[in-house]
């Protein structure tokens, strides 16, 4: 098992410096750094003097190399937008996306699923062809159309919920939640049900589907010829067996909800990373783009690896090839 | 025959599947009886309708199969309009049913141990431990080594003689008083077929339990069963004791039957075989299903269906055996 997680780390190593890389090439190819902090006056010799400050004259490994090494200690340099340090304008903002992407995935799980088993197991039933209308719509619509519909329907027109925001926080440490005051939980509503619907229409078609597949199998038949009840049977057996897709599909999905929570912040203004992001490449601020980009590639890896550590407690097979040497008897 | 009251008593089933062109009818007027202890063989040519009689029993039709007629009683109580949950504490616990490809009746994600107390425990007032310990006893009486260590292990582990082992003490273990066999032996290697059939044929014996064994392995039939039911498109066309129906069948399907398994004393020229193909359900022939293939056809197979008639030693479909008729040659 450790060895598994090592040579994972391993691999995840290249993945990581490929995406620095790209990250790098911004700062040498998008725009001109010196000129844009030298501003309008400058003589060739405070220019010079920047450049060699700055260690623009080194070989291009060289300077890689200090931005790797500056990457790993969670120095990304000033923003240009708004001189602070980079690493403090993530962590400032991490809180609020990760409270709504957990929120959104948790939506689509815990709703997702049982309507999947459900449509799985109630082929006919008027219900279930109601959900899957339904989830052709959450498939096909926008993200930006339906948040702008829920605010349409419950902040113009009901006025329950607010349109826009995160609502009064509370700061714990670093962390800043608004999951402990009641506006700060009202204002998660919309933001993650626009967010999680795409993800929760994707999840019930999968379960259903696979549902549907493992149904069919004769070690369900088998189950049912011994006479489980049905509970078992659905939920323990069958639902059991579809969850090595639906894990994978479910990992990628929360890496997607935490890397494009960018439009869904965008629309309800909601101050994330996302919404720093998308404020950063309008105004060209390449520290925190590559911060971002590396922060998202970092995410997508480490989901990666836990979704793998899951299939190997979901499913003994893959246990297998380590199975007889680890077993010992 | 015994005068003890049959176990089982399959009248007059008849099974429909209703489809966009019609009801096709998959079993026609199907009746048998199978006493306490005894092993009935059921053999035919694929499609027969051997595995869907085993199937209706158990009440395990794929849908949209129905019985739509007929009765099937079992220690004399009718269980053909029994609801899904009183038909689901007669699975297992009465009938117990064993399938054909071992690979795939286990559940691949739990241990043979969790399947085999699961279904005790579903059907029998058992503890934890006492499950446990029973279970380890029934992988013990299977003829599994070292069952101790081997009941934390998944199917996978097992290879597939050993797994249908599992299968039969997994079909065994609530102690049915009969045991729906669909072919147990007919994916597994010639060599651990003969295992497997001595197994199943010793436990019966020393359970009392009785068996429908479905298979077309004459050698199989001839071995074990106490009786046999010939199964032809959808019904019945002899049954008798299984000596003589090895050996002196009376109906023309059984003598073609029987005629084509090759001798082992002498090398033939040619296998013996019969003519044509078995009808399909929705272009079955009036009269006597068989008329097309019939050596011995005569004007009143073509527009007359023949019921089981009294044939000597054994029960067959077939006009010859009226006594009406005047003799054929």
């Amino acid at each position: 098992m450790f060895a598994f997680v090592l040579s994972r780390l391993l691999q995840a190593v290249p993945v990581m410096l490929v995406v620095a890389l790209i990250s790098f090439a911004m700062f040498a190819y998008v725009g001109d750094p010196v000129s844009i902090m030298l501003g309008q006056d400058f003589t060739e010799a405070q220019r010079d003097a920047l450049v060699r400050d700055l260690g623009l004259d080194q070989p291009f490994f060289v300077q890689f190399a200090r931005f790797v090494g500056n990457a790993i200690q969670g120095e990304f340099g000033l923003s240009y937008r708004l001189s602070r340090p980079v690493a403090e304008l993530i962590a400032e903002r991490a809180p609020a996306t990760l409270e709504l992407a957990s929120c959104a995935a948790a939506i689509a799980l815990f709703v997702g699923v049982p309507m999947g088993v459900f449509t799985g197991l109630y082929r006919q039933s008027w219900l279930s062809r109601f959900f899957l209308t339904f989830s052709l719509i959450g498939v096909s619509l926008p993200t930006f159309l339906i948040g702008i519909l829920l605010i349409l329907i419950f902040s113009v027109w009901l006025g329950w919920l607010p349109s826009f925001g995160r609502g009064d926080t509370v700061q714990i440490g670093s962390w800043s939640t608004g999951f402990l005051t009641g506006s700060g939980l009202k204002a998660l509503v919309l933001p993650a049900i626009t967010l999680g619907l795409f993800q929760l229409t994707l999840i019930m078609r999968l379960v259903r589907a696979e549902m549907l597949e493992v149904l069919r199998t004769d070690y369900i038949k088998f189950a049912r010829a011994r006479g489980l009840a049905d509970r078992s049977v659905n939920f323990g057996h069958a639902l059991k067996n579809t969850l090595v897709p639906v894990i994978t599909i479910a990992g990628l999905q929360f890496g997607s909800i935490i890397a494009f929570a960018i439009v869904t912040e965008t629309v309800f203004q909601w101050p994330g990373m996302g919404l720093l992001f998308i404020q950063s490449v309008g105004a060209a601020d390449i520290p925190v783009m590559a911060a971002y980009l590396l922060l998202i590639a970092l995410v997508f890896v480490t989901i990666n690896l836990v979704v793998d550590l899951l299939y190997y407690a979901v499913d003994p097979r893959l246990r297998a090839d380590r199975g007889a040497s680890a077993r010992g008897t | 025959m015994t005068a003890a009251p049959p176990l089982l008593e399959v009248r007059n089933l008849r099974v429909e599947f209703p489809s966009r062109r019609g009801t096709l009818v998959a079993l026609h007027d199907v009746s048998f009886s199978i006493a306490p202890g005894e092993i009935l063989g059921v053999v035919g040519e694929s499609g027969a309708g051997k595995s869907m009689t085993g199937a209706a029993i158990i009440r395990l039709l794929e849908p949209p199969g129905r019985i739509a007629g007929g009765q099937i009683l079992l220690e004399g109580r009718r269980i053909d309009n029994l609801s899904q949950d009183e038909m689901r504490r007669i699975r297992g616990r009465r009938i117990g049913a064993i399938f054909q490809d071992p690979l795939t009746t286990l559940n691949p994600l739990y241990t043979v141990g969790r399947q085999l107390t699961e279904t005790m425990q579903t059907h029998l007032d058992l503890s934890g431990s006492e499950a446990r310990a029973r279970a380890i006893g029934w992988l013990e009486m299977v003829g599994i080594p070292a069952a101790a260590q081997r009941i934390d292990s998944y199917p996978h582990e097992f290879s597939g003689g050993m797994r249908q082992r599992v299968v039969i003490a997994l079909a065994l273990c609530a102690e049915p008083r009969l045991v729906v066999a669909d072919e147990p032996t007919t994916a597994l290697d010639v060599s651990i077929q003969a295992q497997v059939i001595a197994l199943l044929k010793r436990l019966a014996r020393e359970k009392n339990t009785s068996m429908m064994l479905v298979t077309h392995d004459m050698g199989v039939i001839a071995e074990t069963a106490d009786r046999v039911a010939v199964m032809y498109a959808g019904r019945v066309v002899e049954i008798g004791p299984v000596r003589e129906v090895v050996k002196h069948p009376h109906h023309p399907y059984s003598i073609g039957l029987m005629n084509s398994i090759p001798p082992l004393d002498h090398r033939v020229e040619r296998l013996a075989q019969i003519d044509g193909a078995m009808p399909r359900l929705n272009a079955v022939p009036p009269g006597c299903p068989y008329n097309p293939r019939c050596p011995k056809v005569f004007d009143r197979c073509i527009v007359e269906r023949p019921d089981l008639l009294d044939a000597g030693s054994t029960r067959a479909a077939c006009w010859l055996y009226d006594p009406a008729e005047p003799p054929h040659v």
